[in-house]
């Protein structure tokens, strides 16, 4: 019995892995996309590519990042906010998430402080 | 393959694998920050005037209509009604004239409004609101609704920028540091901090920026500002040129009550 179950948690394990590995595969691809033409200024366009990516895995840390700043430059701060600490919560010794968060925060914290006025 | 091999190879590939999981690019962001209130029913603004005063170096009163004026022209998409800065203070002495007391005592008031030919008001005008207190005398006529619509009326109902500007001359003493270079032992220049005991000479901004209704003649929104700037007081520095300094400084500020601003940055995507 115990060798039936070592053996189904192999199995298991050796299908989840190519399957995680597909879905990483399909959200970098998103995110590459994401980044070239958000470096040529079509920020929604990257933004949709961001968060297709962490549909696909949401694991990955680097798209929740990215998908921080997209919503960030077209001012969904609160879509942001949640981006960013998404990020941070999977990296959290990540210091360019940190960084970007920070920087964040500051215009975020500026922005609610003028609507509690 | 030998063991050697097999261990330069795997080290490659864990070192491209690090290399691609720290992919980075920098990029430039503009975050958007909306206006503190909604102007959207507003097609015209009037910069009214301010109650001001503190340094006779310069009329604030002028300067600050001036330079608003010019800003909100470039920076907001409101039409900029041209008109000549009121003089608040003198429109409260009218009204307490009127009523039977006495004006502040002072003589031209910079406040009003009068500067000489030259742009600066002459010696011997002295401003009637020299400070915070003499400034309170008079911001009861901000409270006065019927009078902003009034005003209002006048322009067909823009949205109405005026407040108080108290710009005041400051002096600060105490240690401050400095870089001083100086020769070594050795021939080689080096620099060194020194402290020692300042008199500092300056300026102090505090102006007080009201929005009102120019339909109704309420107070939509106001934002008061603080800034003061300090020189050797073996420097002259003009007056004009530190209240633009300190301007400077609030006028960002200004801007994004009444209109969208975008603040420039940059961040850091990854792959």
């Amino acid at each position: 019995m115990p060798i039936r179950i070592t053996l189904a948690l192999v199995l298991a394990l050796g299908m989840a892995v190519p399957a995680y590995a597909d879905r990483r595969s399909d959200a970098k691809a998103q995110v590459d996309f994401g980044i070239a033409v958000a470096q040529k200024g079509l920020w929604k366009e990257a933004t949709y590519r961001w968060e297709k990516a962490v549909e696909v895995d949401p694991t990955y840390a680097a798209a929740w990042n990215d998908l921080g700043i997209g919503y960030e430059q077209q001012g969904k701060f609160d879509d942001a906010r949640k981006a960013y600490e998404k990020a941070i919560e999977l990296e959290p010794k990540n210091n360019y998430i940190r960084q970007n968060y920070d920087l964040f925060r500051e215009i975020y914290d500026r922005q609610n402080r003028r609507r509690d006025r | 393959m030998t063991g050697k091999t097999a261990a330069a190879i795997a080290s490659l590939f864990i070192a491209l694998g690090s290399f691609g999981c720290l992919a980075f690019y920098e990029i430039g962001i503009e975050t958007p920050i909306q206006a503190k209130f909604d102007v959207s029913s507003f097609q015209r603004v009037l910069v009214v005037g301010f109650l001001a005063g503190g340094s006779k170096g310069i009329d604030p009163n002028t300067e600050t209509a001036r330079l608003l004026r010019s800003q909100l022209r470039t920076k907001q998409d409101m039409k900029v009604i041209d008109s000549d800065a009121i003089s608040l203070v003198t429109e409260v002495d009218r009204r307490r004239q009127a009523a039977g007391g006495v004006p502040m005592a002072g003589g031209t008031a910079v406040a009003s409004g009068t500067p000489t030919a030259s742009g600066v008001p002459s010696a011997s005008d002295e401003p009637k609101i020299k400070d915070e207190k003499d400034l309170q005398s008079y911001d009861s006529i901000f409270a006065d609704v019927d009078y902003w619509k009034k005003l209002g009326e006048e322009y067909q109902g823009p949205l109405i920028v005026t407040g108080s500007v108290l710009f005041t001359e400051v002096q600060k003493s105490g240690m401050v540091s400095h870089p001083r270079e100086y020769i070594d032992s050795l021939g080689h220049q080096q620099v060194e901090e020194v402290r020692e005991f300042s008199d500092r000479k300056g300026y102090a901004l505090a102006p007080k920026f009201i929005f009102i209704d120019g339909r109704t003649g309420a107070q939509l929104y106001s934002e008061s500002f603080r800034e003061e700037t300090y020189y050797p007081s073996s420097q002259n520095m003009p007056a004009l040129s530190s209240y633009f300094e300190l301007m400077d400084k609030v006028l960002p500020s200004f801007l994004s009550a009444l209109s969208t601003q975008k603040i420039k940055g940059t961040r850091i995507l990854l792959k």
